[in-house]
């Protein structure tokens, strides 16, 4: 107990020690974070007649992100699996990091459900004893899997700290099993969330069983890619440093998944597109638009050409090899597979709607703060999270004080 | 989440205690799902409720909790044929079942919609544009028109006389599946069958989660994006709990066969409506019935009978 309570103050106190840099980081994305609160409180009084919500389209942008940063939490298992299946150095010296991410990607997923509710002060009524929780309903299962993988992420990544921390070795008999546990479990989230979007007929465009795979490749890309990019922000400003060698895995495989991701989305493409029935509509008015209406159809080709251009990149060692490069194509496949995942996938599966009505949807300024909001509320929480964790791989927090980090 | 409700609910209560509307609505923050109610707590939720619309509304408004009746399966037949497409029902619907009927998009809500399809076309200059033109070998022809899709509002058509010669029209809303796959993805089952057969919603059970929206394969569902606009001098004050009573902002509402009519051996306020008789509605399970005779002898088809979804809203022809 004392011991806990001397984590908690060091880890407080490390985390909130900071430069200029730090403090002007945290303080610009806090403004955001009481944008999104004002935005929050407008939907929560208005209604969501302030979004550019519909009863043609009655999810936009706050599913997409929602579905995306599922797929960001289980990416982090790209790191977590190497490093404790393959037993792959670099990667095991940054395993706790992944798990990090995988917290804050949870937790905006559930803020992003927050967001996308009529009735948020109603949440209650899915839980039981006094709510009802129901099995047949795929929202409900992917509140129990995100919430179990949350669950797992913490315990996993903070246990790992706190060993580190007290300097007791990591009891090997429980933690191993449960990190395989949260390693197959990353899996089930995100097959969860495609099996919410798939398993509706009435929406040709989600209806397919190619959605899980599709999910969890594009997941894979878009993750790791995101990682890369945070690994490199660490080795720049702290004096922790991450092995090339993690890097380096990172990198092929978010150009192996970015390459079945675009495999898959052409096979899609060339399905939908040969036999051209009603069902296409979708995808049509994605690619080229329908009706007159092509609101989706530059979202649609930027993404492509994001993804497969950073594919390419991917292949030249002068990208692949500069880490400063590198930063490009993996900005680039994060930015596709957003697109991709989110007005790209999600958007279209409403136009046209079942009895065939075609609409645009036109974001509100309300929705973008409110997405650019709870992205910084993640920032927020990762930056915080991480810091933590670097200071504890780091030895500057230590249970003892200083004294016993000098040791 | 549960803490904050709690707050909001006793900060209401604490400023507005005197208020009939404040204190009820705490109470009906905390009520159960409606179906595990119990009759006392069933009749308590009523009181609750008639106190607040009529204090809001303005004049005495009665919610009807009465259950569905053994022997009863309620069915619906609507013969295309016949349909003008004057959307009468659209209208009537909107009158009885309390609808928001504001201006600003998304503040107005109708559950039926009549489909206004083009007739098809085709015509003789086009038979023999094959495509891709140009490669020299006929692939197909462009004698059609395709059918079936229109811009957004568009089945709101508000033509100088009906039927117009170029249209038939196809009256579709909530078409109460015995396989409804919106019950199928409510987390909270606050959207269900009744024993009668209407798929009804517990307002004030529905988070707002619109699952039941993206499964609904007949784009029967609205979605309340804020108070619904509903005039006190127009407001139908005779209602049914499961029914047309005034919903809330952020949840969700459809067609529920005028519950608050049906269960009192009336018909729906479209079936009242209609001036050629295109529509029937009566009791599966009565071979005497309108539409069990219909069923019977006429050719029916539901929509979107692929789906098996098992519609009880049937079409047919003379």
């Amino acid at each position: 107990m004392q011991q806990l309570i001397s984590f908690t103050t060091d880890y407080t106190r490390y985390v909130l020690k900071g430069g200029t840099k730090f403090y002007a980081w945290m303080g610009s994305l806090a403004l955001l974070i009481v944008g999104m609160m004002y935005v929050f409180y407008l939907q929560n009084t208005d209604g969501l007649i302030v979004t550019g919500m519909t009863s043609q389209i009655s999810d936009g942008l706050y599913l997409a992100n929602l579905v995306f940063l599922v797929g960001v939490a289980a990416g982090a298992v790209t790191i977590v699996f190497p490093a404790y299946v393959y037993h792959h150095e670099g990667m095991h010296k940054v395993a706790v990091l992944g798990e990090m991410l995988a917290i804050t990607a949870v937790i905006m997923v559930m803020v992003f459900v927050f967001a996308h509710m009529g009735r948020p002060d109603r949440l209650w009524h899915m839980i039981p004893p006094r709510g009802i929780y129901s099995f047949s309903s795929m929202l409900g299962w992917d509140v129990m899997v995100l919430n179990g993988y949350l669950i797992l992420n913490f315990v996993c990544g903070f246990y790992y700290l706190w060993c580190k921390y007290t300097g007791n070795p990591v009891n090997q008999k429980w933690f191993i099993p449960l990190v395989y546990v949260a390693i197959a479990w990353a899996l089930s989230i995100h097959t969860v969330t495609a099996f919410l979007m798939a398993n509706n007929p009435a929406r040709p465009m989600w209806f397919h069983s190619m959605m899980p795979i599709r999910f969890i490749a594009t997941a894979f890309a878009a993750g790791p890619a995101l990682i890369i990019l945070i690994f490199l922000v660490i080795r720049k400003n702290t004096r922790f440093w991450v092995d090339d060698s993690a890097i380096k895995l990172l990198t092929t495989i978010v150009q192996f998944c970015l390459g079945i991701a675009i495999f898959l989305t052409l096979s899609e493409v060339v399905v939908e597109l040969y036999a051209r029935t009603e069902h296409a509509n979708g995808l049509y008015y994605l690619m080229f638009g329908l009706h007159g209406l092509t609101g989706l159809v530059p979202w649609f080709w930027s993404s492509l050409v994001l993804m497969v251009g950073a594919f390419v990149m991917f292949f030249m060692p002068s990208f692949r090899n500069d880490f400063d490069k590198l930063r490009i194509p993996c900005a680039m496949a994060f930015t596709g597979i957003w697109i991709e995942k989110g007005m790209g996938l999600i958007v279209p599966g409403y136009i046209p709607s079942p009895i065939g009505e075609v609409t645009e949807y036109h974001p509100s300024f309300v929705e973008w703060l409110m997405v650019l909001g709870i992205w910084a509320f993640g920032f927020f929480i990762l930056t915080i999270l991480l810091k933590g964790a670097i200071g504890i791989l780091l030895g500057e927090i230590k249970h003892g004080g200083p004294a016993a980090a000098a040791k | 989440m549960l803490s904050v409700s709690a707050l909001m609910g006793s900060a209401a209560l604490m400023t507005m205690s005197d208020d009939a509307k404040a204190s009820t609505e705490w109470a009906e923050h905390f009520q159960k799902n409606y179906r595990l109610m119990t009759d006392e707590e069933k009749a308590e939720a009523r009181t609750r409720l008639e106190r607040r619309y009529s204090s809001e509304y303005g004049k005495k408004v009665a919610v009807d909790t009465t259950g569905p009746q053994p022997g009863v399966l309620m069915g619906y037949a609507l013969n295309v044929r016949k349909c003008i497409g004057c959307r009468r029902c659209v209208h009537a619907c909107v009158e009885e079942n309390n609808q928001s009927r504001g201006t600003r998009p998304g503040e107005k809500i109708e559950w039926i919609q009549v489909l206004r399809m083009e007739r098809g076309e085709f015509s003789k200059d086009k038979m023999n544009h094959g495509y891709p033109e140009g490669l020299g070998i006929q692939v197909g022809g462009n004698a059609y028109t395709p059918a079936g899709q229109v811009l957004e509002g568009q089945y709101h058509y508000n033509p100088e006389a009906v039927p117009e010669k170029d249209a038939t029209y196809m009256p579709i809303a909530c078409m109460q599946c015995e396989k409804p796959p919106c019950v199928k993805v409510c987390p909270v089952r606050t959207t269900y069958r009744e024993a009668d057969g209407p798929v009804v919603i517990d307002y004030n059970w529905c988070i707002g989660c619109k699952m039941c929206m993206n499964a609904c394969p007949y784009w029967a569902r609205r979605f309340n994006l804020t108070k619904p606009v509903l005039p006190k001098e127009e407001m139908n004050p005779v209602t049914h709990y499961l029914g047309n009573r005034p919903r809330m902002r952020g949840v969700v509402e459809k067609c529920h066969w005028c519950l608050q009519r049906t269960r009192h051996d009336r018909y729906p306020a479209c079936v009242e409506v209609c001036p050629v008789g295109a529509r029937k509605f009566g009791n599966l399970l009565d071979p005497e019935s309108e539409v069990s005779k219909i069923l019977e002898r006429k050719n029916v088809f539901r929509l979107k009978a692929e789906l098996n979804t098992f519609p009880k809203f049937f079409y047919f022809y003379d």
